[in-house]
């Protein structure tokens, strides 16, 4: 159970936008980790796809996944490291996607689950949320993280990631 | 395409934030990635489209033989 969450780093995306925020470096002193993140890409749709990365692999993920959107809510087994669900450049001005990543027992040896919970904010009946159980084969400690906008080539100014590390005692 | 492509890139250690290129292996998985997720959700976009045409032609199939419309939507639901 967690009973401490810390802040390890923020990531702001300035005026230019960024294609990637990466965590790099990530201290191995807690028991989990959690990014949560705020983000809009530029992909011409009203939605993108986000990449979840760890140690730089790209191979190696596999996903179950609900998703709910404007008509109907439909679920699917993905090979991609699905890591959340984004606002895109046609949906309402200034409205941004929240995901959250949680990635339990991340320096052990074995292969790495993770979890996904996010939500697209849209003043539209088009609007989505999505939830993911997925799986990285990587048996190495995670000490880097990315995410990655899967269609679009950069998210926007003002896109915000927290990474928090969890530890079950104080 | 001109546009340099940037990463934040953010020591967790350090807390230095530095923003850097991404590499020629870094371009290229993005867009293989994108033209992987293209064909993927394009295959959804037709496996979803082809069960809502057979559930109603089913429906239909099914009000034909005289079920109210109540009774084949709970039969194909």
């Amino acid at each position: 159970m967690a009973l401490t969450y810390t802040a390890i780093a923020t990531v702001t995306v300035g005026s230019g936008g960024a294609a990637n925020i990466e965590f790099t470096s990530i201290p191995g002193t807690y028991t989990d980790l959690l990014i949560k993140y705020s983000a809009r890409s530029n992909r011409n749709d009203v939605g993108d796809d986000v990449k979840l990365q760890f140690n730089g692999v790209t191979t190696g993920y596999s996903n179950r996944r609900l998703y709910g959107y404007s008509t109907g809510v439909t679920s699917d087994a993905t090979a991609g490291n699905e890591g959340g669900w984004v606002t895109a450049s046609t949906a309402t001005a200034s409205t941004f996607g929240n995901n959250d990543i949680y990635i339990p027992n991340y320096t052990g040896s074995n292969q790495k689950s993770f979890s996904v919970d996010g939500v697209a904010e849209n003043n539209d009946a088009n609007s989505a949320q999505v939830l993911v159980a997925g799986l990285s084969t990587t048996t190495n400690s995670i000490s880097s993280i990315a995410i990655i906008p899967r269609n679009g080539s950069l998210f926007a100014q003002y896109s915000t990631a927290t990474l928090y590390g969890i530890k079950n005692t104080a | 395409m001109s546009e340099t492509l940037t990463k934040i890139v953010v020591n967790c250690e350090t807390g230095e934030q530095q923003i850097l290129p991404l590499t020629a292996e870094e371009i290229a998985q993005r867009e293989a990635d994108a033209a992987a997720f293209a064909v993927a959700e394009a295959e959804r976009i037709a496996a979803a489209e082809a069960t809502a045409a057979a559930k109603a032609s089913g429906i239909a199939k099914l009000l034909a033989l005289g079920l109210t419309e109540a009774e084949a939507n709970a039969l194909v639901k």
